[in-house]
């Protein structure tokens, strides 16, 4: 199962050179790019580990490009995403966010029914993976 | 046109008998509207021998305090203060027999946040004046004053984004088809096979209630199942708008309590149920975490003709005020009405937080929107994968684009209708971003992405002809004049 939160999940995987161009994109909008990973694709989990804090004063996509690189040595093994951040008043928010890196394997999430009343159903999504103590879930 | 003051004051003001509407205090050509006063601008067509400016004034009579007569008991209130007060009038460029006429009120005038008071008066009698041939109401200033009296979309753009995980790329959604007909167990077929292919959001059709052949706990049940089985599938947030359009307000909280306890994200109202009921569902999805989409079902009874009725651009200002997420905005290259430059003017009023002035876009007053959420606009009607370059240059990024026919028409099956949709929009914002010039290199881009995508590929093949190029019956009157460079 392939994974497709963010932005180009539908496209093959981006070359380091397609992602240096959508950083670049993001960082002459004036946003702030950030890197953070994850071993819990659920698609409400919202806060994903932060590498380091956003990148607030770069102009050039290079200085961005070789974070990912560390970031990959080091999770490298996890989800991977950029962010690129607009601080300007009537947005303050996430801009553009897509993923660089994912797992080899992708096992995917399972989901669990409990009836309820009146042919209600609560529905549990929880990802394969999680049933692993974190941070090596996908090791 | 003799544009002159003939406002009568003193005691011949009020002397029992008819006295005309331009003498009566409703055309002050000296007036100077407050940054506190609603103005409204209006295309009036006077009947043959009517004099515009005693036709505009009595629009502005008419839609304020004036009757028909001098009523001495004018003189128990601040009258002048009340009067609407028409102070502009243009002839309409290349329209014989058209002018616009603005008109400025007291904001005393108007109940604070509420929609149906604000309507009864500026189109309420009036509209139906017989010296007047046809009448419309093209735009309106809401004054910040004003504005903050309403609640405003429950969620806005950028919480909905947030809320979604979708950043960067327009929405993707389908109306499910066909409107009428499928079972409970079918519609949500249709459901899961869309949000599973790559599409954000499935919807109901406005239509869609709760009829003989589908009931409305049937179909919420089982969209909802379409809904939860898709995010485990792909690990995205998935939204249907279960449409709780009914006859009553108990019914329709019923409906919405009953999509919330089930989990979902998004809700759907129809604007035919009206202003008061659409501000109501707006209080309720804000105290209930619910995105609101509103689908414009019965506005082309009243939009479309530019001679008399409501513009489109008013609607989408007063839906704004009311507090929806979401509304169907046109789409520019599909089927259903829209120029250009018009619905750059509506979806300008959804999302940006000023309006300057600009009339080749159909905007008569610079708007400030204070801090008032931003309404997504829904582009819906007749749109396929292979319009994707011009659908991003005309409509932007925040924007919900709606393909039904484009997905459920697909050959090889809805969830390749969808993953062609997706995979057509990623493309193209990746060639955007890259700085290529997508429009001209749209059909280049979409070719491309297609090596990797057979779905994308059919349905270019299927629908590469497919244009709806009529010419539109609501376009500005107004063209841009060259200026000199600065």
């Amino acid at each position: 199962m392939r994974m497709t939160q963010g932005t180009f999940s539908f496209l093959p995987d981006l070359s380091d050179a397609q992602i240096a161009a959508q950083v670049q994109y993001c960082l002459d909008q004036g946003w702030a790019v950030s890197i953070e990973f994850t071993d819990d694709p659920h698609p409400r989990n919202t806060y994903w580990e932060m590498w380091e804090n956003p990148m607030f004063d770069v102009a050039d996509a290079k200085a961005v490009i070789d974070e990912l690189a560390k970031a990959r040595e080091a999770v490298g093994d996890r989800y991977i995403r950029l962010s690129g951040f607009d601080a300007s008043h009537g947005w303050e928010s996430i801009r553009l966010s897509f993923i660089v890196n994912r797992p080899a394997d992708e096992p995917g999430l399972h989901i669990t029914r409990e009836n309820g009343p009146g042919r209600t159903i609560r529905y549990t999504t929880r990802a394969y993976a999680a049933d692993r103590p974190a941070g090596r879930r996908y090791a | 046109m003799d544009t002159t003051a003939k406002t009568v004051r003193g005691r011949d003001r009020y002397k029992a008998g008819v006295l005309e509407y331009r003498k009566m205090g409703y055309w002050e050509p000296d007036y100077v509207p407050k940054d506190t006063d609603i103005i409204a601008c209006f295309r009036v067509s006077p009947q043959d021998g009517v004099d515009p400016i005693e036709a505009s004034a009595a629009v502005a009579g008419e839609s304020s305090t004036a009757t028909w007569t001098v009523v001495w008991t004018d003189r128990l209130t601040a009258c002048e203060k009340y009067r609407g007060k028409c102070y502009r009038v243009d002839p309409v460029p290349n329209a014989e027999g058209q002018y616009f006429a603005y008109i400025a009120y007291d904001l005393d005038l108007f109940e604070p946040g509420s929609i149906a008071n604000l309507t009864a008066s500026i189109i309420g009698n009036v509209f139906g004046f017989k010296p007047l041939k046809a009448l419309r109401l093209e735009d309106m200033r809401l004054p910040v004053a004003y504005l903050k009296t309403f609640q405003g979309p429950a969620t806005g753009i950028v919480v909905e984004r947030e809320r979604l995980d979708k950043f960067g790329r327009p929405l993707l959604g389908a109306t499910v088809k066909p409107k009428l007909g499928l079972s409970g167990r079918n519609y949500g077929r249709v459901v899961y096979e869309a949000l599973k292919g790559g599409l954000d959001f499935t919807k109901d059709d406005e239509n869609i209630n709760s009829q003989p052949f589908m009931h409305w706990r049937d179909r919420f049940l089982y969209c909802m199942e379409a809904v939860n089985k898709a995010e485990a599938e792909t690990g995205e947030v998935k939204g249907t708008y279960l449409n709780v359009t009914a006859a009553t307000m108990e019914d329709m909280y019923e409906r919405a309590e009953f999509a919330k306890e089930l989990g979902s994200v998004i809700i759907m109202i129809d604007l035919v149920i009206g202003y008061t009921a659409i501000q109501s569902m707006a209080n309720w999805a804000r105290r209930n975490d619910m995105i609101l989409h509103l689908h414009r079902a019965g506005h082309g009874t009243y939009t479309r003709q530019k001679t008399h009725g409501v513009s489109f651009r008013v609607i989408a200002k007063w839906m704004r005020l009311a507090g929806v997420d979401h509304i169907h905005a046109g789409t520019v290259v599909g089927k259903l009405e829209g120029d250009p430059a018009t619905t750059r003017g509506y979806y300008d009023i959804c999302r940006e937080t000023h309006n300057p002035l600009q009339l080749e876009h159909g905007i008569f007053f610079d708007q400030d929107w204070a801090s008032l959420n931003k309404v997504m606009p829904v582009a819906s009607g007749g749109i396929h994968a292979g319009q994707m370059h011009q659908l991003l240059q005309h409509l932007g990024e925040d924007v919900v684009l709606q393909f039904g026919g484009g997905t459920i028409g697909h050959p090889m099956g809805i969830a390749a209708g969808a993953t062609a949709n997706r995979v057509a929009l990623e493309a193209m914002i990746l060639a955007r971003n890259e700085g290529r010039d997508y429009i001209n290199e749209g059909p280049d881009i979409l070719q491309d992405a297609a090596r990797t995508c057979q779905p994308l590929q059919q349905a270019l093949d299927v629908w590469k002809d497919v244009t709806f190029d009529y010419t539109s019956t609501d376009t500005p009157d107004f063209v841009p004049t060259a200026t000199a460079a600065e």
